[in-house]
């Protein structure tokens, strides 16, 4: 890049004045205006937006939560209440807040399940993907230390189970656990730092989400039919196209969180979790938040603790090499008859997990989950890399625009490819 | 960018603007939305902006009981109401004199000390320089009072007399003297 002012088109001076010193105008521009994108979306494409909304409205709540909250094990529980019976509008920023790191999961996994199902973590986007399977992972340790503030029973139990996970680890396993607690057992230092923590954890999300939306500005926006745009007729400008369609779902979006905000705030919770943290009892029945049942389903359905812990946290290591592991070169399910179904399976295995998750850890429950668990690593460690050879996809359309424009399929082999229709 | 994409075809031939009179169906879907959107973001903004006003815990304790009748002719106390200091004086007669009898003309915030007081005795006032907001001295005996025998802010250097008013100092107003009634001839609520 050249030194000097930046050539700016923007013709408002004050606009142009500052695009010419920081073209920050034409960037946005550049890359939310006139940015191509497929023209073939449908609305599994909103939820990235979706998340970024929802990013922003956890930290908008959390920062004004944070104004009332303290972390203290003498004070949380009741800095919490307050904010639920004295704070004005305190019940319903705390209930955004609660039920956002739900919608948070929802919206995330609908994403992910987008990626598995159109093929968005191949080449080019691999690197894509990866950052997106970090920033799970981050909203994950986010999302834990979060539930940990409140200080009541679930919260404590909770973070007890979670960072016993550790001690799993043979020799250095105790050392790691007591220093995650500062102590000996959960204790005021573990909320000071799980507190510090968790404002701290979305910055870092937001961080990496510019990373994903960078690398997603480079290698452009996987579609429904997973081939890559040919030319301008198969692309629209993301602006009106996308950030009308963008703000369609935001609608539909609003009005299922403020459903659930407004009329079933604790629906998705645990009742235990209003009672304090009580360091000598262990409430009856324990169980992760809903988006973790998957993954404690998986921790519970091996009997050797080790070999638990190592599995849990491989379910979602593997999915950094999923881009490696399936070798079709085919994106989209739609063109690959066995591995869709293969897929929907997984989608059955990873309900029936987060089903036998939240169920006590007897029979059948168990029997359930480790079905569950070999299928979903089965899916990824085996179907996937032996499906790319053994399975034979159906033809590919010649363009994206053919098949949106004239309603049909593939053209017959051999047909001459129509000359653009619209630049 | 984005208008020149519009479809080729409007609508049942609507004319979409093309009349050139400059006002399109666009132009109201546009406006309408935008409209929607702003009152739904000031009403989504509005619970933040009032969650940082007095919480209803902290309204609760916006009074104080204050027991008058420990405290002899001459001395003070200074209670908290609110977080800030009150200073409620027993003053003998002869302060109550030195008051009434300055003329309203000598004051900087002319104010007759009757109208600062609900029983001549006892005058109730903020302890907090009306400059920039310091505690005066004046409450414990050993404490300097100032030019005037009442109060006197370190801060700045400003001289309250004896009903609490601005006698020399930057200090603008008058130490204002806030809500409080009498519950019995000995018991104060202040707020």
């Amino acid at each position: 890049m050249a030194i000097g002012l930046h050539d700016s088109t923007f013709t408002n001076p004050v606009i142009r004045w500052i695009d010419q010193r920081m073209p920050v105008f034409t960037m946005m521009q550049k890359e939310y205006g006139t940015f191509p994108t497929p023209r073939n979306f449908n609305y599994f494409w909103n939820f990235g937006a979706l998340a970024m909304v929802t990013l922003m409205i956890m930290i908008a709540t959390g920062i004004f939560l944070a104004m009332n909250y303290t972390p203290h094990t003498a004070y949380a529980f009741d800095s919490v209440e307050r904010i639920m019976r004295d704070v004005n509008y305190g019940w319903l920023i705390r209930y955004v807040h609660m039920n956002g790191a739900s919608m948070f999961f929802i919206v995330v996994y609908i994403h992910i399940w987008r990626g598995l199902y159109y093929g968005s973590y191949k080449a080019p986007r691999e690197l894509l993907w990866i950052l997106g399977v970090v920033i799970f992972l981050l909203m994950m340790a986010t999302a834990f230390m979060g539930y940990v503030l409140p200080w009541g029973q679930m919260s404590f139990w909770g973070a007890t189970v979670i960072t016993n996970l550790f001690s799993a680890f043979p020799i250095v396993g105790e050392h790691i656990v007591t220093w995650l607690w500062g102590g000996f057992s959960v204790d005021n230092p573990t909320l000071n730092r799980f507190f510090s923590l968790h404002y701290l954890m979305p910055f870092v999300i937001a961080g990496v989400v510019f990373l994903h939306v960078a690398a997603l500005h480079i290698t452009g926006s996987n579609n429904p039919l997973g081939i890559d745009p040919k030319g301008p007729q198969d692309t629209l400008p993301f602006h009106p196209y996308y950030t009308v369609k963008d703000s369609v779902g935001l609608v539909v979006y609003f009005i299922v969180f403020a459903a659930l905000v407004f009329f079933a705030p604790n629906y998705l919770g645990h009742p235990d979790n209003y009672i304090p943290a009580n360091p000598l009892v262990t409430p009856a029945h324990i169980v992760p938040e809903w988006y973790f049942l998957p993954f404690y389903a998986i921790l519970r359905a091996v009997p050797d603790k080790l070999g638990g812990v190592l599995l849990m946290f491989g379910s979602i290591a593997v999915l950094f090499i999923l881009p490696w592991l399936d070798t079709s070169p085919v994106r989209s399910m739609r063109f690959r008859p066995i591995a869709k179904w293969a897929l929907f399976a997984w989608l059955i295995a990873f309900f029936a997990l987060m089903w036998a998750g939240g169920k006590p850890a007897e029979q059948p429950y168990v029997l359930i989950s480790q079905i569950a668990t070999a299928y979903y690593f089965a899916y990824f460690l085996i179907i996937l890399p032996l499906l790319g050879r053994l399975e034979r996809p159906l033809s590919l359309p010649e363009s994206i625009a053919l098949p949106v424009l004239r309603g049909g399929g593939p053209l017959p082999a051999g047909a001459v490819a129509k000359p653009m229709e619209k630049a | 960018m984005a208008e020149t994409m519009a479809p080729a075809t409007a609508p049942h031939g609507a004319p979409h603007g093309a009349d050139g009179s400059g006002e399109t169906r666009r132009d109201f879907l546009k406006l309408t939305t935008g409209a929607f959107a702003a009152v739904g973001v000031g009403v989504v903004v509005w619970p933040f902006i009032h969650s940082m006003n007095p919480a209803r815990d902290v309204l609760a304790l916006s009074s104080t009981e204050v027991d008058l009748a420990p405290i002899a002719a001459g001395q003070a106390v200074t209670v908290m109401w609110r977080g800030k200091p009150v200073f409620v004086r027993n003053r003998p007669p002869e302060e109550v004199q030195a008051a009434r009898a300055t003329p309203l003309s000598e004051l900087k915030d002319p104010q007759p000390d009757q109208a600062r007081v609900q029983r001549d005795q006892w005058l109730v006032v903020l302890g907090v320089c009306t400059h920039l907001g310091c505690v005066p001295l004046g409450q414990k005996s050993s404490d300097p009072k100032g030019d005037y025998n009442g109060w006197f802010c370190p801060c700045h250097g400003s001289h309250y007399d004896t009903s609490g008013r601005i006698r020399r100092g930057p200090a603008p107003l008058n130490l204002a003297v806030p809500e409080y009634t009498f519950t019995s001839p000995t018991q104060i609520r202040i707020g």
